[in-house]
């Protein structure tokens, strides 16, 4: 049976991709006529790329783009709107001692914790993130998750992180999973969407690079990796599949569509290790928190301390920055 | 009955060239006598040209694809049935060998039992010399990689002078166990086990320009196969010492594998190794990634 | 547009340890050779290294005299168990000198640092590791149990992989129990004799390994040599076939590893990012200087603009520039000889009408430097198509159909390597089949281990190096 996929103004599109989102059918045919990715492959360039010696000015420049770069995330059943507060002054200023260190780009919180979130950073120019759709596991119905987002964008949310319903996409329902984006994008008004792909339950890069054309054929403004909340979270070697689809994207269609590696991403080196990977798999025009982020905790005091060093010509330690 | 034969005229024989299945007379139309080990005259064979070797070559090529890619079950059937006709021609090749090389038919007879045990031996090993020089390599890294022998190409063989069956198959058997197809010069005194040979080779399952089969001389039709280019590799037994040489260096202009081999002719009855079969293969070593 | 420039990160010359004159290395002793003394530069530079004594005829003779008494006398007889000692301690002080190596190894042929440090170094110690545990286990080698050496090996080895080469002539002969008379490349002779140091930090009995520097008539005169009976060369195919030649008639063995101009064939349903990545590698690895290098693409019509649009987008991130700097993808050309050729090779390339693309990569002011360079458009029967450019020019073909893809790849009188990339498992092994390359590498290439055969068909040589194969170039059965 052919089922016409929903809504989305598919005229900005070009022809071959108009096509791809035209029924259930052609997405299939679309996704599965995708180039594989070799697993052994990617993760030699992604190791290879990851040699590269960063120093000194090229390297404080990736430690102030890092840092401006960073989702402040909690996502905890214990959050509460004090630590909430607290994250958002740390984002305001994450060093306090070195006010010329960058802020944050947004914080990321629970939708009910979102208003909370808002409140702390008005005219901070720093965003509010909310992830939402029944996060981290997506298992609920479409009604809950839209009543999620919608909550989320009421209480002042500037961007929202869903989650795809990985079950769905596993039984290659990906009109499901692509109408639901869609349905989200909706609901989501003025705000940015990322669309968290949870590639650490998608399996194989095959599938991860599926799960982000789809996500971008949906409308998603970003492809996020990982809920952070599954192991593996982000890692290298996945995150150039989804900066690779994302060039791609562009070459197609002209856009400029984003991506945001999220957990386990604690140390500077890691950090930089991305930037080098967007520098070169997607290209420098990613080098900014408009098409780039890191969804990270403890990551900002490493950067904070690394940055201290660069700046201070002697190592640093965890009591000279903030806990919080 | 010797009676009534000796009254008969004997048909006098004058041989062909053996070329792509066929049997052609030299492109020179040259032909020379045979005789046996006591000067008589035994037949005419061809006198082969450098024009006859182009065209061997031409057929070894064409039929390489088709014998390569054989499996390696069907090379061994198509070589142990070529054993099952020698074994049927066992009088013929008995007497014609007796006769070059002016041995006893008792002798002769052994030495085309051997021959044909030779050929049987190497047409058993088709389907095995894979697995004794082939190799799953155990690399550093997430890659399966394997080497396997692969044949050649085509392989110009100069039989031996002397040994004029059970030489001939010990050097052509290896070649065609391996999966490479031949341009053979037979010995040029001692060239009717050959033809014969050819004439089996005609009516088996070989494929046509698997084994072409040359009568002539070898110091002659030796340096067009050493310098052809698309020839392979040189078996250079039956050119003389000195003329090894200069084989050798002709060959060298393709970059031929050209075998070693004794300075004299050896005893053929001794038992062979694979080393023949060794240097008419190639290791192939493929690798791919091993991922998910 | 954000631009983040990398800051220079170069690795420290001096952990080279680089003299100012260098002496070749008979009998177990450093010696002053007879020959005309040569000076090895600094091919990102251009500037001189080091002052290096060459080798003359009566040095090749004093040698192979010093290779033949240390076979006669220790080595030949050496039990299998001790020889591997041997080998196994000159594996670990390669590691432990492994950095020492590794600038060394940039400074004189110079390759990116971050390829002898992660690649040329550790695979040359890989070879001796692999190769010593072979020194006591020859009865399993696959040519019966009264394998012997052959005794005085002559090795001819070439500047692309100074030191990885040099590995993987010299660990197989002693192994084997042959001795080694080895000349290193005129332009790259330094870590040959760094390993010379080495062979006596390990109390390698004198003899056992000579290494000559000098030019190619002493390596003419290695080869012709009347004691020597193994000859080893890794080289064009054009000197290729002067050895064969010479040596024809004699006892000695031969086995040649020579040029190639390999096909890397990408079907349409190929996992194409990962393509890229092989072709890049293939081609670029090494500045190209690379026997096996896969220097003309074959890719499908169905999917070449694509693929090109991607290549070039790929090539133009490559770092060219400083061999030493950490972060420097494409080094120099090894010489000005070699640069020479590659520019007339690809002005050739244009004059016959193929399209060319070169990388917008700014070159350093000094060196042998030449940018990543991609022909499209190119026919069989151009130069650029048949001739072995050993430089970062990669041709560009086209197929239809996989029969068109064999038949273009096995056109050649080379045959060492060729790849394949589709995801279709049935193809590659139909493709691994018919391609006539001694390696083939499907979704890969440019893998190198020592436990894997490696060598040429055709005009690319004879003989393996590695594995259980290549033990049979230094053993009679």
């Amino acid at each position: 049976m052919r089922t016409r996929l929903g809504g989305m103004a598919t005229a900005t599109l070009p022809a071959g991709l108009a096509d791809a989102i035209r029924d259930d059918a052609s997405l299939r045919r679309f996704l599965h006529g995708l180039p594989g990715v070799d697993q052994v492959g990617i993760e030699q360039r992604a190791a290879s790329l990851g040699t590269r010696s960063i120093k000194k000015a090229a390297k404080l420049w990736a430690i102030d783009t890092a840092i401006s770069m960073v989702d402040l995330t909690t996502l905890e059943g214990a959050d509460t709107h004090g630590k909430v507060r607290a994250l958002a002054a740390k984002a305001r200023r994450p060093d306090p001692e070195r006010p010329d260190t960058p802020p944050v780009a947004a914080v990321c919180v629970y939708p009910d914790l979102a208003a909370t979130a808002v409140e702390a950073l008005r005219g901070s120019g720093i965003g509010v993130a909310s992830v939402a759709t029944a996060f981290p596991s997506g298992r609920s119905g479409r009604d809950v998750k839209l009543a999620d987002v919608a909550l989320a964008v009421r209480s002042g949310a500037s961007e929202v992180d869903m989650v795809i319903d990985r079950g769905a996409f596993l039984e290659g329902r990906y009109g499901q999973v692509f109408e639901e984006i869609q349905a989200v994008k909706a609901a989501c008004g003025d705000a940015h969407l990322k669309v968290i792909l949870e590639t650490g339950e998608l399996g194989t890069y095959d599938n991860v690079r599926r799960a982000a054309w789809l996500a971008l054929l949906a409308g998603g403004d970003f492809v996020k990796t990982s809920t952070g909340k599954v192991s593996p979270a982000a890692t290298l070697p996945g995150t150039h599949v989804l900066l690779q689809a994302v060039r791609d994207w562009y070459t197609a269609t002209g856009e400029l569509r984003g991506v945001k590696p999220a957990g386990g991403i604690r140390t500077t080196k890691d950090a930089i290790r991305y930037l080098v990977a967007v520098h070169e798999v997607a290209g420098p025009e990613w080098l900014t928190p408009g098409l780039f982020r890191f969804g990270a905790s403890s990551l900002l005091n490493d950067l904070l301390l690394q940055r201290r060093t660069q700046l201070d010509g002697h190592y640093s330690g965890p009591d000279y920055v903030t806990q919080d | 009955m010797a009676e009534q034969r000796r009254a008969r005229v004997p048909v006098a024989k004058t041989y062909k060239l053996y070329v792509g299945g066929q049997f052609p007379r030299s492109e020179s139309g040259r032909s020379y006598p045979v005789s046996d080990a006591k000067g008589r005259f035994l037949a005419n064979a061809a006198h082969a040209s450098r024009k006859d070797v182009r065209d061997a070559v031409v057929a070894a090529r064409k039929a390489f694809p088709g014998w390569a890619g054989a499996t390696a079950y069907n090379r061994g059937q198509v070589l142990y049935r070529v054993a099952e006709m020698l074994e049927g021609r066992r009088e013929q090749f008995a007497a014609e060998v007796a006769a070059s090389e002016g041995i006893s038919g008792g002798k002769a007879q052994s030495v085309v039992d051997t021959a044909v045990d030779r050929w049987v031996w190497y047409a058993g090993w088709t389907d095995k010399i894979a697995t004794v020089l082939g190799a799953a390599n155990p690399v550093a890294g997430p890659y399966f990689s394997f080497t396997v022998p692969e044949p050649t190409g085509v392989v110009g063989v100069l039989a031996p002078q002397r040994s004029s069956l059970l030489g001939l198959v010990s050097v052509l058997a290896p070649a065609l166990a391996s999966g490479c197809t031949a341009v053979v010069v037979s010995s040029a005194q001692r060239p009717l086990p050959a033809i014969t040979l050819s004439e089996v080779l005609a009516t088996s399952d070989v494929p046509a320009g698997v084994v072409n089969v040359l009568t002539g001389r070898a110091d002659e039709l030796g340096p067009w196969l050493a310098s052809h280019g698309d020839v392979d590799a040189l078996d250079p037994t039956g050119a003389g010492a000195e003329a090894r040489t200069e084989l050798a260096r002709e060959a060298a202009g393709t970059v031929k594998r050209v075998l070693t081999v004794p300075a004299g002719e050896p005893d053929w009855t001794e038992r062979p190794d694979i080393a023949r079969l060794r240097r008419y293969l190639e290791p192939k070593t493929v690798w791919h990634p091993m991922g998910g | 547009m954000n631009m983040w420039e990398y800051a220079p990160a170069p690795e420290s010359r001096d952990i080279a340890n680089l003299k100012p004159a260098y002496r070749p290395f008979i009998g177990g002793e450093f010696t002053d050779g007879s020959g005309e003394p040569l000076k090895t530069i600094n091919p990102a530079t251009e500037e001189v290294l080091a002052e290096v004594s060459t080798a003359s005829a009566s040095d090749v003779d004093k040698a192979v005299r010093a290779a033949r008494r240390a076979y006669d006398k220790v080595w030949g007889k050496m039990p299998g168990a001790e020889r591997a000692k041997y080998i196994f301690r000159i594996a670990r002080l390669i590691q432990e000198r492994a950095r020492e190596l590794a600038v060394l190894e940039t400074l004189d042929n110079g390759k990116p640092i971050k390829e002898s440090r992660d690649a040329d170094v550790p695979t040359a110690a890989a070879h001796f590791f692999y190769h010593a545990g072979w020194a006591d286990k020859l009865d399993y080698a696959g040519l019966g149990p009264h394998a012997r050496p052959l005794g005085v090996a002559a090795q001819v080895i070439p500047w692309n992989f100074p030191l990885l080469m040099l590995a993987w002539k010299i660990a197989p002969a002693l192994a084997t129990g042959n001795t080694v008379v080895l000349k290193p490349a005129e332009t790259t002779p330094l870590t040959a004799l760094v390993f010379a140091e080495i062979c006596r930090q390990a109390e390698l009995p004198p003899g056992v390994v000579n290494i000559l520097p000098g030019a190619g008539d002493i390596g003419a005169e290695l080869v012709n040599h009347p004691d020597v009976d193994k000859i080893a060369f890794t080289g064009s195919t054009e000197v290729g076939k002067l050895i064969q030649r010479s040596v024809a008639g004699t006892h000695k063995r031969l086995t040649l590893e020579l040029g190639g101009k390999a096909a890397n064939v990408v079907f349409d349903d190929a996992p194409l990012d990962q393509a890229v990545d092989g072709i890049v590698n293939g081609i670029f690895y090494n500045q190209g200087h690379v026997c096996c290098a896969g220097s003309r693409l074959l890719a499908q019509e169905s999917v070449v603009d694509e693929l090109l649009e991607k290549l070039r987008y790929r090539v133009s991130t490559l770092r060219l520039g400083d061999p030493l700097d950490k972060n420097t993808d494409i080094g120099a050309i090894n010489s000005a000889e070699q640069l020479a050729k590659i520019r007339e090779l690809t002005e050739s390339g244009e004059s016959e009408g193929a399209r060319r693309w070169t990388s917008p990569c700014p070159l350093p002011d000094r060196g042998f430097f030449f940018a990543p360079t991609v022909f499209s458009g190119v026919e069989q029967s151009m130069r650029i198509a048949r001739e072995e450019i050993f430089g970062p020019v990669l041709s560009v073909l086209t197929f239809r159909t996989p029969d068109e893809a064999v038949a273009k790849a096995n056109n050649t009188p080379y045959g060492l390597s060729a790849g394949v990339w589709t995801e279709k498992g049935s193809r590659i092994l139909w493709m691994a089949g018919k391609l006539r390359a001694g390696v083939v590498w499907a979704n890969t290439f440019n893998r190198f281990d020592p436990a894997a055969p490696f060598g040429g068909y055709r005009e690319s040589g004879f003989g393996r190096e590695g594995g259980r194969t290549g033990l049979e170039a230094y053993l009679d059965g």
